[in-house]
């Protein structure tokens, strides 16, 4: 294309190369684009979550009133966190599970730490579309697998928060979290 | 633009030759919706629901305005500052329920509008531009909405706002990070509530911009008509000033008669208790669901449950309630059939009513909790929704047979009786008919 101009052009000499003019044009709109570019990029980036949002990033939490087949809701991110202290039936039922039969598939151990199988600490939020589930207070109900029912659109979870039926494609998430000592946990 | 028949503007006050010569908007707007616009004289009342929308477009911007005078977009004050305009500003709750029923109403007419352009063709050629520009319209509606209602940060507000920009990370790859990128966090919180608010100023501007595309190109082809026959001679057009001005005004009344009642003695009866609760990260409700516009949408979003081939379930939920609208866009071209009116399709205008209904059901279920049945029948009605655009539209245009057309819209409106003044021969037309169907 640019060949093309430059044999076309009248005032072209050969052995020149590109015209002056041609030059100045790619430099000129070139320059433009990468400004333009750059102009771009801070009015995207704002709307990211900002310093103040991202400095409140970790939590910590007294666990020892939770007895077995308990669980607390806790806050993380402005978020809801389920920390459950699951009964030995529950863990039993969530390790019966055929693992490749799940949508994703993990076991009950990927899914909490050695030795503290029955501490599951999971996000409390529906991996559809972000609901709080059910499960995690008093008298809610914890749907047909025993684990967490998510009320807006039907996703059920069982004893280990994986997902196993409805539209959710994903097992409630487990944060990134440490036992500080036995009875408190540590969250993000 | 317009016919060679339409009337010429001709000021005759010195001001207004002048106003002509330096900036013609009074020629302008004589053309657009004065006597210069001939307007085909056998239109409907369902041709009255345009200005409708453009009178509703107008009350939530006037009303709007006013209510951001006394609202605070920001999380720790939204809902106490919208109690505050219910309570304490003066005449404070009636521009509030005017504002919040002025956008149920405006979903009422635009659906009225939409469907009245699937029933009388009014997508097909030469008017496609206007429905794109149309369809394009009603998106920035419901994004307008959608974040018009999270601002009141009651309960339904906060959850609405989750949910709907969950549908975003259900988006393979970028999902979770462009789902942060919109909140400004990990849920919605004050920067979520700010941008909308900046938003939800915004886009009514837009839309009004738009509108006035949408307008323009109506106006070079001219308004479609009932019997989906274009305008052949001047008999077949009366001026659109004072005949439609005057009609749309009979419609205005009939509006707002309608809307009052609603706005004076059921202001809550379209809401939602639970947005009268202030938002709580920690509680969802037991039902949450969108407004009633949404709910045919919001039924198809949830009519996926399980994964489709390789696609999983949330995703394939989030791609078909966009394509339910994103479809509309390709009408022009999925109708083949060179009859435009649906008075004249008898196959089509069957179908075209069990849209309707199908449209009906799926805003039904879409109020309705996730449980079964109503899951179930969504998901029927939700591929019956598909079925009608992609394969029975096509099918039909192509397999039917049309009933015969009328000559001309004056022969529609006034039969064959040769004794009624200001008949347009069929054989012998008037000057000027070089607008045949394009």
């Amino acid at each position: 294309m640019a060949e093309q101009a430059v044999t076309d052009s009248p005032d072209h000499v050969a052995g020149d190369g590109v015209r002056r003019r041609d030059f100045i044009n790619i430099a000129a709109v070139s320059a433009a684009g990468v400004a333009g570019v750059s102009i771009l990029y801070p009015l995207i980036s704002q709307m990211s979550a900002s310093a103040d949002v991202l400095a409140a990033s970790s939590t910590e939490i007294d666990i020892s009133a939770i007895k077995p087949g308990q669980a607390i809701k806790g806050v993380f991110r402005k978020q809801p966190v389920f920390i459950r202290n699951l009964t030995p039936k529950e863990i039993s039922e969530a390790n019966a599970v055929s693992v490749s039969s799940l949508r994703d598939p993990q076991t009950l151990a990927e899914r909490t730490k050695e030795g503290k199988e029955n501490w599951l600490i999971t996000m409390g939020v529906c991996t559809h579309l972000g609901c709080v589930p059910l499960g995690a207070g008093e008298g809610e109900t914890k749907g047909e697998f025993g684990g967490y029912f998510c009320p807006c659109h039907g996703s059920t979870y069982d004893t280990a928060a994986r997902i196993r039926k409805g539209p959710a494609p994903k097992n409630l998430e487990v944060p990134k979290y440490e036992f500080s000592s036995d009875t408190v946990v540590k969250i993000g | 633009m317009s016919f060679p028949w339409a009337q010429q503007y001709k000021p005759v006050n010195p001001f207004m030759r002048w106003m002509d010569e330096k900036l013609p908007l009074p020629r302008l707007v004589y053309n657009s919706l004065g006597a210069g616009y001939p307007v085909p004289r056998n239109l409907n009342y369902f041709w009255n629901f345009g200005i409708l929308a453009g009178l509703c477009l107008g009350l939530q911007i006037v009303t709007g305005i006013i209510l951001a005078m006394h609202y605070a977009a920001n999380a720790g004050v939204a809902f106490d500052s919208v109690e505050h305009i219910m309570r304490d500003v003066n005449w404070g709750w009636m521009l509030r329920y005017a504002h919040a029923n002025g956008a149920s109403a405006f979903f009422v007419v635009i659906y009225i509008h939409i469907f009245r352009g699937f029933f009388y063709g009014s997508y097909k050629a030469p008017r496609e531009m206007v429905w794109l520009l149309g369809v394009t319209i009603f998106l920035l509606m419901m994004a307008t909405a959608f974040m018009g209602y999270v601002l009141p940060w009651g309960q339904m507000s906060f959850w609405g706002a989750k949910v709907i920009t969950g549908l975003f990370s259900a988006i393979p790859l970028v999902g979770d990070p462009l789902q942060q990128w919109l909140l400004g966090g990990f849920a919605p919180d004050n920067a979520a509530l700010n941008r909308f608010f900046s938003l939800h100023y915004l886009l009514p501007f837009v839309i009004a911009g738009v509108v006035i595309l949408h307008i323009w190109a109506l106006h070079i082809p001219g308004s479609s008509n009932p019997t989906g026959v274009e305008v052949k001679s001047e008999s077949d057009t009366v001026p659109f000033y004072p005949y439609f001005v005057a009609k749309d005004g009979w419609a205005v009344g009939a509006f707002a008669f309608l809307y009052c009642l609603v706005l004076f003695f059921f202001p809550n009866s379209l809401g939602h208790p639970d947005n009268y609760i202030p938002a709580n990260p920690m509680s969802t409700p037991a039902h949450i669901v969108p407004e009633w516009y949404f709910w045919p949408f919001y039924a198809i979003l949830r009519a996926f449950t399980a994964d489709f081939f390789f696609i999983p379930a949330k995703l394939m939920g989030v791609l078909a309630m966009f394509s339910a609208i994103l479809v509309w866009f390709f009408m022009p071209w999925l109708d083949r059939s060179p009859v435009r009116s649906g008075a004249y399709r008898p196959l089509y205008r069957k179908f075209f009513w069990v849209l309707v209904l199908d449209a009906l059901v799926l805003g039904y279920c879409g109020g309705a909790p996730a449980a079964e049945p109503y899951v179930m029948i969504s998901q029927i009605a939700a591929i019956y929704y598909f079925a009608h655009f992609l394969i029975i539209v096509p099918i039909v245009s192509a397999i039917e047979r049309p009933d015969p057309l009328p000559t001309s819209i004056t022969e529609a409106v006034l039969g064959k009786d040769e004794n009624v003044p200001l008949m347009a021969s069929p054989t012998a037309p008037f000057p000027g008919t070089q607008h045949s169907n394009a």
